[in-house]
């Protein structure tokens, strides 16, 4: 039986939780104090996943970037192309909070949106 | 001169919570001043995820999260001014700010919210021995030029100090396809969150240096390097460690400071420990009439619990502008700091004024595991909370409850402390 010491990343408590694993089956998942907590666990020891954050080169807007995050998670090993991605594009103001910017990053199936407004310059 | 109700000093998140709540209580006359050309502070440069959850129960970016306060603002049609400077505040509450179109000029306030915010420590702080060349940042001035203006600071990444901005930096600049080729930090623990350890550090496989630190800076016009060597228990560097690191940019996460300046000039008391106002459970300074809420009132790990203290000062303000919150018969009752808690905020509270409960907020001095959080009130144990860690990088709190403080006899005080068992 293996045991892994995970620190959740759900929310900046940063639980300490035990999962007991067997040949890959989880066995047991402790020291959450939420439900995010055991879902993370889970996930984290099978197949971890993250939001990446960056930020998207804009042309005609008072700001010369806009922020932006995968809408949901993606797999972690997906960050690095996911990144490319992102640093390929440009986008134009006006800009809202939410619009998606790229629609399939990485080919994960999940959209680049905005998460900040950009006025028109 | 003009007249307003409240004036909040700093368009932040706790200005902006402040500013909400005050409104939501029944104030109509209220202005914030933001120095920086927008609202939000310094949530607009924080764009990677993480805030929100206790306030909004969902997980947001820091400029996502500004947004929904910016958002309550403009509802409510409260008046801000940006790219204006607060000069000076006086004991008697006239604000003295300036900008570019109405000049220097002054206001008269019922009520002042003191939420300016912190800065960072410098280099100059430091006593980091080498040149002074080009190339040496604060983890925030580098977090602002990367992700507000889009430049690239660096490709060889060194950082010292591992207070959050500093990890999530790390992160960032690695995303960005710079090497980041180590964290030193002088303590024998993190001063950031395990979380962002986890997920900035871990993920990215950039070693964390615990008792290490900068002992060497090299190049004249740019940096070139750094060197880093172990420190021993009284943290002076151990002859025989040096490692020579090559880089091109050295960014510096050693703490924040509360940022007091127009609070001193105004006679207001600060803590020698946080660098921030001393106040009561109201969030009252010792001058009547101004409150402080946010960094500026002591360094906080989360945004959320920025907003719900602001709100409170916002609150407490606008009861005050009303003269709801006058003189109390009560005594003031002191709450102590012992046995490894450095603060509490507040540090003292009056049962005439108190709410239903009370959040005490404080921070401990060293690491501490399986450990207890204890409340007396005088000689009286009435809390004991066990922790499997308690760490001086993560904010800690306790809850008092009104009617179990008024019941009991004779109250001086309330202490806080880190007990063994």
């Amino acid at each position: 039986m293996e045991k892994r010491e995970l620190t959740c990343i759900g929310c900046p408590m940063g639980c300490l939780v035990t999962v007991e694993l067997d040949g890959g089956k989880i066995l047991s998942v402790t020291g959450h104090t939420c439900k995010r907590g055991e879902i993370y666990a889970r996930k984290e020891v099978t197949d971890p996943t993250r939001i990446v954050t960056s930020t998207v080169r804009v042309e005609g807007g008072v700001k010369e970037r806009v922020s932006c995050k995968t809408r949901e998670d993606i797999p972690k090993d997906k960050i690095a192309d996911v990144m490319k991605d992102i640093n390929r594009v440009t986008v134009k103001a006006p800009i809202k909070i939410g619009d998606i910017l790229i629609e399939n990053a990485a080919s994960t199936g999940v959209p680049i949106v905005a998460t900040a407004n950009v006025q028109e310059a | 001169m003009m007249q307003y109700d409240i004036v909040i000093v700093g368009g932040g998140p706790a200005g902006l919570s402040a500013a909400v709540a005050a409104y939501d209580k029944g104030c109509r006359s209220i202005l914030i001043i933001e120095r920086d050309s927008e609202l939000g502070g310094i949530l607009n440069q924080c764009i990677h995820n993480g805030f929100g959850l206790h306030t909004f129960k969902e997980e947001l970016t820091g400029p996502e999260y500004a947004g929904r306060y910016i958002d309550m603002v403009y509802e409510r049609n409260i008046e801000f001014k940006l790219n204006t400077m607060v000069m000076d505040i006086s004991p008697e509450r006239v604000v003295t700010a300036m900008n570019r179109e109405d000049g220097m000029f002054e206001i008269e306030a019922k009520a002042v919210i003191l939420a300016m915010g912190c800065r960072e420590r410098p280099r100059g702080a430091l006593n980091i021995p080498g040149y002074r060349p080009a190339g040496i940042f604060s983890a925030g001035t580098a977090q602002r030029l990367v992700n507000i203006e889009g430049y690239m600071i660096g490709k060889e990444v060194v950082i010292l100090g591992s207070g959050d901005i500093g990890l999530i930096m790390a992160r960032r600049m690695t995303l960005e396809g710079a090497k980041v080729r180590c964290v030193a930090e002088l303590m024998p623990y993190s001063g950031g969150l395990k979380r962002n350890i986890v997920q900035c550090l871990d993920d990215f496989g950039i070693p964390l240096l615990l008792s290490h630190t900068v002992v060497d800076i090299e190049g004249k016009e740019h940096i070139q390097a750094v060197t880093i060597a172990e420190v021993d228990e009284n943290r002076k560097p151990i002859k025989g460690t040096e490692v020579r690191y090559p880089c091109d940019a050295l960014l510096l996460s050693c703490g924040l400071i509360p940022e007091n300046e127009l609070s001193a000039s105004a006679g207001v008391e600060l803590s020698r420990v946080t660098g921030g106002p001393v106040v009561n459970e109201s969030l009252e300074t010792n001058i009547k009439g101004v409150f402080a809420c946010g960094n500026v009132l002591h360094v906080h790990d989360l945004v959320d619990y920025v907003s719900e203290e602001a709100k409170k000062a916002g609150e407490t303000a606008a009861d005050f502008v009303r003269g709801e919150i006058g003189e109390s018969t009560e005594q003031e009752i002191v709450i102590k700091a012992e046995s490894g808690v450095r603060y509490t905020v507040p540090s003292t509270l009056n049962l005439g004024r108190m709410d239903e409960t009370l959040v005490v907020r404080f921070r401990v001095g060293d690491v501490y595991k399986d450990a207890y959080v204890s409340v007396y009130l005088n000689d009286k144990r009435i809390q004991h909370k066990k922790k499997r860690v308690i760490a001086p990088g993560e904010m800690e709190q306790i809850i008092l409850k009104k009617s179990e403080l008024s019941a009991f006899d004779d109250l001086q005080t309330v202490t806080v402390k880190i007990e063994k068992e």
